[in-house]
């Protein structure tokens, strides 16, 4: 099954979203900012990356930047967490190299919605 | 799939709280003089987190008033409006409300939403005007709006970006979801004129566009959703059709267009996936010669955030629980570990003992010894926490106090990582409060009058913590004027709580503010005069087997000292007998211990007797007495007098012997059996016997008023 590396510093949201995912049949990696997510991204392969976008450390944007850097994540979809207000973050997140984004707030059903739309 | 989000509630909260506390915390760091952007951003991620996780969770009213705080924060951070006072205290206030919706959400209440909106729009107020672009932009006003009725399909005309792929974004995947809401499928035609020569060709980008016939009558709107990601950098006409494949509003364009889609062989989405398969094995190659900007993650941004990565006091209401760091579960399964092993060796020894193994037996029970006294040490470190978590809510409480008595002030706290167990933190916390406002109100001078005396305009107030053997001694200090002596006399004296013609030292006359009714302000201020006095602030204290004391030194300040025992679990207690009955008492409260002398008791009041110990008379209290363990005629021998202070009031207590001193786990009488007066709880043992833990100042109270007389004190009377 796919593996989906799930950033937040929120842990409720990561929660959700790791449990979400994992009820999807999903395999699961959490961190809680860009430092630790590039960490593990690092060690392991993902078939997908979700990232929050506003994080301590290291934020979703320069995450994302990051990961694209790395060969093996060249191509490998990128989606942000970010909320309606942020309208000009899409736009910076697309710079940095992300496939797409999840307006918060978002429901499970959405979520899974929205991932099977790059995975496979 | 349904997923009951209720789950996450908790952790939620908890986060929320969290942030609440960073927020306010970095909000008294922030002064409209310097922003410090760090500081600010911080703000705004803890603000923006609550907002997010709000939102999923279901508690719009949050999120809706988190949503106006995040905006002025975000044209702050952004540097677009320039940060004022009046901003900061705005926020400090939101995070009062979100704080106090949010426990009410956590307890299961409809949270007051009126001061949330009053405060909303005093924050739209400032935000009134501001053009919020970064709004509204999600839905195109161009979509077009075509007869429906007659529509059949659309034709999409593809042309990404060349960097398409670089993002992530797979046109295959785009056909497929594409397919996924055309009614009637969808048919794909590749366009590869634009395909360079093979030897040219860079397999990481897209040079192949595409047109997409989807059948079926559905909204522009649904097939935009699909292009939504990469709308802005591609090239994409969408024209809707007839049924007969034509388009309905016609044009030059639509008509080429229409020509192309009549010689188009209904292809399935395969080709796309072929630039992809190459771009894979190139794409080591490719990743070396760019391999230069792979770097590790900044040092800089490494440095962990210290307030997100501590435990935080749990406030969720009844369910208590405290978060453990990992480094002291880790040391207990150690020492578990260790246990093991020792157990087994020992179980090994006595499988076939003999005396010749004696040395080795020994050396096993010391190290069984050793293991189960680490193993005590970490285990209490489990509920001990930093006494950060009672200090964290002074710099809010100081600053607001401050400018309510237009005192300015200074809040220095130390030794803020100091242990203290979780109990006593959660019981210190009040009486700490009231020293503090104790301090800011009475004890430091108006500004005014601190220039007048020459001192520094602004008081400082010092909290201080550290361990002293045993203990956690907490200072509260103050720069102030120090304890007025005559005024304290005078008032103790008004109140008939000293002698008219008393003659105390002034050491003595500051220990005068720690009896009940006792209040030196001349008016009862909105600050301190809340009917909680000094005493209480004592009894409170004393519940946890603790002291305070206070220093004053007029002109330069104040001092309290308060001394607690790091945990309530454990005693320090030196046990003593009485008719071969074993009793502790707490070692803290135990002034001396003397040979009893029959000939210094009196019996002044009544049937009280009392004995004259230098200077003072100190009721005298026969244990054996209190729990019925001897007749009152018999004579003791070779009795010891125990003399202990409880409530600011020494007794004497009567006991057979003096045994040896140790710590005692406690356990509780009330859990165990019931609540009985003058008896603070029990122990085991080393014997397997249960022995009483003595409540010193219960005690005293039990036997006021009650015959206690001892032998032979009227004679010597």
């Amino acid at each position: 099954m796919a593996s989906i590396l799930a950033v937040d510093d929120s842990a409720s949201m990561r929660q959700m979203v790791s449990f979400t995912l994992k009820g999807a049949g999903f395999d699961v990696k959490e961190a809680c900012d860009g430092v630790e997510a590039l960490a593990e991204a690092k060690r392991g392969k993902f078939d997908l990356v979700l990232s929050d976008v506003n994080m301590p450390n290291m934020n979703g944007i320069e995450f994302c930047k990051e990961l694209r850097q790395l060969p093996d994540y060249k191509f490998t979809p990128v989606l942000m967490l970010t909320t309606e207000s942020a309208g000009d973050m899409k736009m910076q997140g697309k710079q940095a190299g992300a496939t797409g984004w999840i307006v918060k707030p978002f429901n499970p059903e959405q979520l899974l919605s929205t991932i099977k739309r790059v995975l496979g | 799939m349904s997923i009951d989000l209720s789950q996450f509630h908790q952790v939620f909260f908890e986060e929320s709280f969290e942030g609440l506390d960073v927020m306010e915390s970095e909000l008294l760091e922030l002064s409209p003089d310097s922003v410090d952007d760090e500081t600010v951003n911080t703000i705004f991620r803890a603000a923006h987190s609550i907002k997010g996780g709000a939102g999923t969770f279901g508690f719009m009213q949050i999120s809706e008033f988190t949503h106006e705080v995040e905006t002025l924060l975000d044209e702050i951070r952004a540097g677009q409006r320039a940060l004022e006072q009046l901003h900061v205290d705005l926020f400090l206030q939101s995070v009062d409300c979100l704080r106090a919706m949010m426990t009410a959400l956590n307890e299961g209440s409809e949270p007051e939403t009126a001061r949330a909106d009053e405060l909303k729009l005093q924050l739209k107020a400032i935000l009134h005007g501001e053009a919020e672009a970064a709004e509204g932009d999600s839905n195109d006003a161009s979509e077009a709006t075509t007869g429906g009725s007659e529509r059949a399909g659309w034709k999409v005309r593809f042309i990404p970006d060349a960097d398409v792929l670089r993002t992530g974004n797979e046109p295959f995947r785009m056909f497929r979801e594409l397919e996924g809401v055309a009614p009637n499928g969808i048919k794909v035609m590749v366009n590869e004129s634009e395909l360079p020569e093979f030897a040219n060709l860079n397999p990481e980008e897209c040079r192949l566009s595409w047109t997409i016939t989807v059948m079926g009558d559905i909204e522009q709107s649904d097939i935009q959703t699909v292009f939504e990601w990469v709308e802005d950098d591609c090239d994409i006409d969408y024209i809707a059709l007839d049924a007969d494949g034509q388009a309905l509003e016609s044009g030059a364009e639509a008509k080429a267009d229409a020509a192309e889609a009549s010689a188009e062989a209904a292809v399935a989405p395969e080709p796309v996936a072929a630039p992809a398969a190459v771009a894979e094995p190139a794409n080591s190659e490719a990743a070396q010669s760019e391999s230069v900007k792979v770097e590790p993650a900044k040092p800089a941004a490494a440095k962990a955030e210290p307030a997100k990565a501590k435990a935080k006091p749990n406030r969720g209401g009844d369910q208590s629980s405290i978060r453990v760091s990992i480094d002291k579960v880790d040391s207990l399964i150690n020492m578990v570990g260790e246990l093991v092993i020792t157990q087994s060796m020992l179980g090994q020894l006595g499988q076939d003992f003999d005396i010749s193994r004696m040395g080795r037996l020994l050396e096993g029970l010391s190290q069984l010894e050793q293991n189960t006294r680490e193993l005590q040490e970490s285990v209490m470190k489990i509920r001990m926490m930093p006494i950060s978590f009672a200090f964290s809510r002074f710099p809010r409480l100081v600053r607001d106090l401050g400018n309510q008595l237009g005192k300015k002030v200074n809040l220095v706290m130390q030794g803020e990582n100091t242990e203290l167990d979780k109990t006593v933190m959660e019981k210190i916390g009040d009486p700490l409060v009231h020293l503090v406002r104790n301090s800011l109100d009475h004890g430091l001078e108006t500004t005014a009058k601190r220039i007048e005396t020459g001192k520094d305009e602004s008081g400082t107030i010092t909290l201080n913590a550290f361990h002293q053997g045993g203990n956690i001694v907490i200072e509260v200090k103050d720069d102030g004027a120090g304890l007025n002596e005559e005024r304290i006399l005078n008032k103790a004296i008004e109140r008939g709580l000293v002698a008219a013609n008393a003659n105390l030292t002034p050491e003595e006359i500051h220990q005068l503010i720690f009896l009940p009714g006792f209040s030196t302000a001349d008016q009862v201020s909105d600050i301190s005069g809340r009917g909680v006095g000094m005493d209480v602030v004592r009894r409170n204290i004393n519940e946890l087997n603790g002291t305070i004391e206070v220093k004053s030194q007029k002109g330069t300040g104040s001092t309290f000292v308060i001394r607690l025992p790091l945990t309530l679990a454990i005693l320090d207690g030196q046990l003593v007998e009485v008719c071969n009955q074993t009793y502790i008492f707490p070692l803290v409260s135990i002034v001396e211990s003397i040979q009893l002398q029959k000939q210094t008791l009196n019996n002044i009041s009544g049937s009280q007797p009392v004995m004259k110990l230098r200077d003072e008379y100190i009721p005298i209290i026969r244990l054996d007495q209190v729990f019925n363990l001897r007749p009152l005629e018999e004579e003791v021998e070779e009795a010891m007098l125990v003399v202990v202070e409880g409530d600011n009031e020494k007794i004497g207590i009567v006991v057979d012997d003096l045994l040896g001193q140790q710590q005692v786990v406690i356990k509780s009488l009330e859990q165990n059996y019931q609540r009985v007066s003058g008896v603070s709880g029990a122990t085991i043992l080393g014997d397997g016997t249960v022995a009483l833990i003595i409540d010193i100042s219960g005690i005293g109270k039990k036997v006021d008023g009650r015959a206690a007389a001892i032998p032979g004190s009227e004679q010597a009377a």
